[in-house]
């Protein structure tokens, strides 16, 4: 067996989840390479949307941002920033919303916005974007990052995105009748949220990391299923899939660098 | 009726001291001409509304010429953080600024409420988010026919939108392809719009019927300025400078560094220069299969 990253099989277990009917609205970062991945290997047909308008959008190098021309390219169409959200989000149209995040708590509910006071923050994050309607106006949402204790911490500092509240049946209290956070793929780990709590609970392991690497890097005190398996390890296609798109982009934006410098050379 | 004037005409007859302004393109068409036009010409006390701020606004931050920022993701796309607007917000550094921050949705939605000639959005939104509760401008509303709670927005009515795009025609008719973001609407939004453009073409004749065009009588004036949108791009004109992005991270990170580019890329620098930075860039704008 090849070797291969605990970020990579992040990603992967991450791509594993969609399906080729879903229609996925993509976060930038971890999602978009996961759901990349997803596209490329299980889930041909798998419609990728990104919020500045681009709906089945198939790029072939990784987009550092959510609006490059990449993606209007290769999309089945390209609809206005209002339409994007009042329609196809709004109108109920997204399976799967796809979020990664700076900071998360065990109920899948997420900061994006401050480090600190909201007033008086000890850090200004760049903020929810779209993410507090893509939480509770797609079907379900799942999320991807990093382990660290500073980023899954027991308390978020600000609320950008709602999970699942302070679990159980919060957000239908508050008349939201979408699922919510029901996966949660870590480069350690996969979460599912407990049918009843909903807090998140890890029910695999991937190859090579342990309970006490998981909660050695969480700050809250980490939940397990009885039922606990392995995550799979990538296949040869899924690695070599994530590799190359890895490979393509470096170069693309390696090539895109040249050329930017070229021309302000020459004029 | 949309008048054909150099940018530094077009910004100082439509821009002033006080106002509510937009520089909108939502990561694609970024009117940065315009944008470092105004910085040179150095208003003050704008009131700078965009959904996605990113580094024109960080630049008009830092130079201070920003009283209030209304925004929905102020961050260097797909690098990180604005460093000058968060200097601004956490440190008061040049000066206080003042932020009222909402969702995408809410911010789209307030853009076309302000297009439509209404004064408030209704969406389904903030469900269960704090922003509604640090945002007085964020209100519930009932639907009077089913009982839902819903979310209310103030119309955003910027006194000046300005906006970059493709090309105009002789008459003035303005077109916009590829993301079209939030372009349209803030047009129509705003009571003033200024527009720059890469080129001028004869007419828009045998072109497909539903192309998003704004008819002459929507804009003010329109400047001629070809890679004006550098480093965001023009679809089919150039691609986006990625490098630029992530070098933006650390310029703007430091209070020096910062000002001694902006003297030697904003202040010292003409319009015209914009021409020059895309140069390289054009091969990329197509298709990359064909590259």
């Amino acid at each position: 067996m090849t070797g291969f990253t605990p970020n990579e099989m992040m990603t992967i277990a991450a791509s594993r989840a969609l399906k080729n009917d879903d229609v996925c609205f993509v976060g930038i970062g971890a999602p978009s390479a996961a759901c990349n991945v997803a596209r490329l290997t299980h889930a041909p047909d798998i419609t990728l949307i990104y919020e500045s308008g681009t709906i089945g959008t198939a790029p072939d190098v990784l987009p550092l941002s959510i609006g490059d021309g990449e993606l209007c390219d290769t999309a089945v169409t390209t609809v206005s920033v209002p339409e994007m959200f009042r329609y196809w989000l709004q109108g109920g149209r997204i399976s799967i919303g796809f979020l990664g995040a700076a900071q998360l708590d065990k109920f899948g509910n997420i900061n994006t916005t401050v480090i600190g006071d909201y007033a008086h923050p000890k850090t200004r994050l760049p903020g929810g974007g779209g993410a507090p309607e893509i939480a509770t106006s797609s079907r379900e949402i799942y999320i991807t990052m990093a382990q660290s204790k500073r980023g899954m911490v027991e308390k978020i500092d600000f609320y950008t995105s709602f999970g699942h509240g302070e679990g159980g049946d919060h957000r239908k209290r508050l008349g939201i009748d979408t699922a919510g956070p029901t996966l949660l793929v870590t480069d350690l780990a996969i979460w599912k949220p407990d049918p009843e709590t909903k807090e998140f609970t890890v029910v695999s392991l991937h190859p090579g990391a342990t309970r006490e690497m998981v909660q050695e890097t969480c700050g809250w005190a980490v939940k397990f299923s009885p039922a606990l398996e392995e995550t799979p390890a990538p296949s040869e296609l899924e690695l070599a899939t994530l590799r190359d798109l890895k490979a393509r982009t470096d170069a693309a934006h390696k090539r895109d660098a040249a050329a930017a410098k070229r021309g302000s050379k020459d004029g | 009726m949309a008048k054909f004037l150099p940018l530094a005409h077009a910004v100082a007859e439509n821009l002033r001291d006080g106002d509510k302004v937009a520089f909108e393109g939502f990561t694609h068409l970024i009117p940065t001409a315009a944008a470092h036009e105004a910085i040179r010409q150095g208003f003050r006390n704008l009131t700078l509304i965009r959904m996605t701020p990113d580094l024109i606004y960080d630049q008009m931050v830092g130079m201070g010429m920003a009283k209030k920022l209304v925004f929905s993701y102020a961050g260097n796309p797909g690098v990180g953080l604005l460093r000058r607007v968060r200097d601004a917000v956490e440190n008061g550094f040049p000066n206080a600024l003042e932020i009222e921050e909402h969702s995408h949705a809410a911010m789209a939605n307030a853009y076309e409420a302000g297009a439509a000639g209404l004064p408030c959005a209704v969406f389904r939104g903030y469900r269960g988010a704090e922003l509604a509760k640090v945002n007085p401008n964020i209100k519930p509303i009932t639907c009077p026919f089913t009982g839902e709670q819903l979310a209310a927005v103030p119309a955003v009515r910027p006194d000046v939108t300005f906006i970059h795009a493709q090309k105009a025609n002789r008459r003035g008719d303005v077109l916009v392809e590829g993301i079209i973001g939030i372009q349209k609407e803030a047009v129509l939004a705003a009571k003033r719009a200024v527009v720059t453009v890469e080129e001028v073409v004869e007419d828009f004749d045998g072109l497909h019927p539903n192309l998003t065009i704004l008819p002459r009588w929507t804009i003010s004036a329109i400047s001629i300025v070809p890679g004006g949108s550098h480093p965001s791009y023009a679809h089919g004109c150039y691609a986006r400078d990625n490098a630029a992005y992530l070098e933006w991270d650390e310029i703007g990170a430091d209070r020096d560094r910062f000002r001694a580019w902006m003297e030697e890329n904003v202040m010292r620098a003409k319009p015209e220069d914009f021409a020059a930075r895309v140069e390289g860039l054009r091969a990329g704008a197509s298709l990359r299969s064909v590259a």
